[in-house]
């Protein structure tokens, strides 16, 4: 529903979307939120390549740039990646399964705000005295003798935003496991929700490493604690270990639902069921296993010893046959189909050859007396920006434009979308295809600059020139959504005309209460089904028009959210400032004098009454 | 969302078979309450008897992991129909936690 069409008062939108539990409005806050990061992100990116273009620069001064690469690397995955997806799964998969919201409502919005104040905590770093510089790992020996409080900033902030993702993960757990609708078993959900479901159990089990990581680092900066300090008997590879123990499983969780778009994209315009579907919900399952059991490769030359080494090594090679699987049948998917190249499946189309070379170089890195070379190289860089925006960003962007008219009921211009592809998937092969050869010519990574005449120099402009046309690939993205917004052309239901799961098969704009009936799920692809069988309603129903229980909106998250905001302020001042203590124990006070009001004042919620729904005023009175 | 929640009246045969349902649960759970009594006194008297620490320590871990599996099982219902997905997702992370501490154990050099 766009803002235009509602004709509301702007202070009503914006209490609206404060106080809202609608998983489809909380979609557009991810959505908003993580595109506003992920420009943040990108304009750090662009500054790294500017100051790296040519050598001996001073662009930027080096500790300038330590901020920058670490934030850039911070905002992208935990700001801008990981927001976004959830913004995809809000707004597909309850509409997917069947369901009328998430499991908790109330916690998803809860989850939201904690993700948005503990990102915007992280940011103000850059006016409170300097961001943090310890890479975005922030590994601890580095970390701990950082001087400021950007490390405190990193820290207070990921471990905010960090529980909002928990929570998300959590809910998205209960509903995929609770609300399906009549019919809709494990087997029959679509990819999407499959790979939701698994990124969401691996949320479930890394987030708390890293909580707790990230506590001893707290207790190590601020109480003078010694973990990570081997002079007084700590161990500065404990952090590496529960930092990777989560970054690992970090990696599918925005891996997975990115494959999880592209399952869902490729049998659409290929117009074939996707090939191989039991293969690949098994593949996405063991994708999911394995990414707990390979952490290490990221140490291998912290010296755990070859036995290690080895074992690591071989696990981390194991990954790529789930993985193979997966791109083989993407590929027997549009074997035979009728394909039809919109822009979303440009980008599934440039995505898989991308993936591939990027999970090649992972194959090479997993072999352990190898990685000792490629170790702390551009090499590096390469391979996991091939990873993340060669499978992440082209899903999002393809899940971007496939999903907004599902979301705004309007349709991105294709034309503007596939300029888009096109700038985004040269620059990006421009950028980093090159950096895989200033690795193999030795360069270190995470440097400021480098000395003139060691073959980097040529390599270097052209990395930085591929990264401007990405950057112009955005703001053409931008101006496109921008002019979409102002035609405001609603489109109706299925706008891609070869829809095959339950999303499409709602009327559009979506009511706010999802389905009038529940639907009755009789195979996979289910809207398929009902359009080959003639079925202009879409939908077979399980009940009859029945009163529909709403949760009521409620300010109490985004309150509870700042609180903590307001609390952290505190905690990283603590010592140095009169005004610490009081600071951090109002904050902590706001926090939990809402979840008092939250947990003694029953909120049960309102019925949408049956006559409303028959009436087809959709409930609103 | 079960906002349709229906008034249900049981019968004889389903009022006695609930009962005795119920009868079998309060037992294995007055029995489950009694093990667990028994196995923290040989616990608590494995100490009091001062047997060497070596001895002492594996006993008094297997008895707490075995008192977790009865909590489990007894008093938080999972032998129960309807606990599988609940059971796996504990398993798995029983699996991740066991491996991380394993290599906290033997790979991380001090």
């Amino acid at each position: 529903m766009s803002l235009i069409a509602e004709k509301k008062s702007f202070g009503a939108v914006l209490w609206d979307y404060l106080t809202t539990v609608d998983h489809k409005k909380i979609a557009i806050l991810y959505l908003i939120a993580g595109g506003i990061f992920f420009i943040i992100g990108g304009i750090e990116a662009m500054l790294i390549r500017i100051q790296l273009a040519v050598p001996d620069n001073d662009f930027v001064a080096a500790g300038l740039y330590n901020q920058i690469l670490t934030m850039h690397g911070t905002t992208m995955i935990f700001l801008a990646a990981m927001p976004l997806l959830f913004a995809f799964m809000n707004a597909v998969v309850p509409l997917q399964i069947g369901a009328r919201d998430v499991a908790f409502p109330f916690l998803n919005s809860l989850g939201f705000w904690m993700f948005f104040f503990g990102g915007i905590f992280l940011n103000l770093s850059w006016f409170m005295g300097g961001a943090p510089d310890a890479g975005w790992t922030s590994y601890a020996s580095l970390s701990i003798a950082s001087p400021g409080h950007g490390i405190d900033f990193y820290a207070l902030g990921l471990q905010i935003s960090g529980g909002g993702t928990l929570i998300a993960g959590i809910n998205f757990l209960v509903t995929i496991i609770n609300m399906r609708a009549p019919g809709m078993t494990y087997m029959r959900m679509p990819l999407f929700t499959w790979s939701t479901f698994v990124a969401s159990a691996l949320v479930l089990f890394a987030f708390p490493p890293l909580t707790v990581g990230l506590f001893l680092m707290i207790f190590d900066r601020m109480f003078s604690g010694n973990f990570f300090n081997h002079l007084l008997g700590g161990n500065t590879i404990i952090w590496e270990h529960l930092f990777w123990i989560f970054g690992h499983p970090e990696v599918y969780i925005l891996a997975l639902p990115a494959f999880g778009i592209f399952s869902e994209i490729i049998p659409t315009f290929a117009r074939k069921r996707l090939f191989g579907y039991s293969a690949m919900v098994f593949a996405t399952v063991l994708i999911g296993f394995l990414g707990f059991m390979v952490w290490a490769h990221h140490m291998f030359t912290t010296g755990m010893g070859a036995t290690a080494n080895a074992i690591f090594a071989v696990a981390t090679m194991a990954i790529a046959v789930p993985t193979g699987v997966k791109i083989f049948n993407w590929l027997l998917t549009m074997w035979g189909g009728n394909v039809k190249f919109t822009t979303p499946m440009l980008y599934a189309l440039g995505f898989i050859p991308s993936f591939v070379a990027g999970g090649v170089t992972g194959v090479m890195q997993a072999s352990a007396p190898l990685d000792y070379q490629l170790h702390d190289t551009y090499f590096i860089v390469a391979h996991f920006h091939y990873v993340i925006i060669g499978g992440v960003v082209f899903g999002l962007l393809a899940g971007l434009h496939f999903y907004w008219p599902l979301m705004f009921n309007t349709m991105l211009n294709e034309t503007l979308g596939k300029i888009t592809f096109w700038l985004f998937f040269i620059g990006f092969h421009a950028t980093f295809f090159i950096q895989h050869f200033l690795g193999l010519l030795g360069m270190p990574r995470r440097v400021f600059t480098y000395g003139a005449d060691q073959g980097w120099d040529l390599f270097n402009l052209i990395s930085s020139y591929g990264a401007i046309f990405m950057a112009v690939a955005v703001v053409v993205l931008v101006a496109n959504i921008i002019m979409t917004i102002a035609k405001n052309q609603p489109v109706g239901r299925d706008p891609w005309e070869d829809g095959r799961t339950l999303e499409w098969a709602i009327p559009q704009p979506v009511p706010f209460y999802n389905f009038k009936q529940t639907p009755l799920v009789r195979g996979l692809d289910t809207y398929w089904i009902e359009k080959q069988e003639g079925n202009k309603e879409g939908m077979t129903y399980a009940e009859p028009v029945m009163d529909i229980h709403m949760p009521n909106n409620s300010i109490i998250p985004f309150i509870m959210a700042f609180g903590l905001f307001v609390g952290a302020f505190g905690a990283l001042f603590n010592g140095e400032k009169a005004w610490a203590v009081p600071v951090l124990i109002l904050g902590l006070l706001i926090t939990f004098i809402s979840m008092g009001a939250r947990s003694l004042k029953d909120d049960l919620g309102y019925h949408i009454h049956k006559e409303d729904l028959l009436n087809d005023k959709g409930g609103k009175h | 969302m079960a906002n349709n929640a229906d008034t249900h009246v049981k019968n004889r045969t389903e009022y006695e078979y609930s009962r005795r349902r119920s009868a079998d649960e309060m037992r294995g759970q007055v029995t489950t309450f009694a093990i667990m009594i028994f196995l923290t006194l040989i616990a608590f008297s494995a100490v009091y008897a001062g047997f060497s620490a070596y001895y002492v320590a594996p006993i008094i871990l297997l008895l707490a992991v075995v008192q977790v599996v009865l909590q489990l099982y007894y008093f938080m219902h999972m032998s129960q129909k309807g606990h599988e997905t609940a059971s796996m997702f504990l398993y798995t992370g029983v699996l991740i936690a066991f491996i991380t501490v394993l290599t906290f154990l033997t790979i991380i050099w001090w």
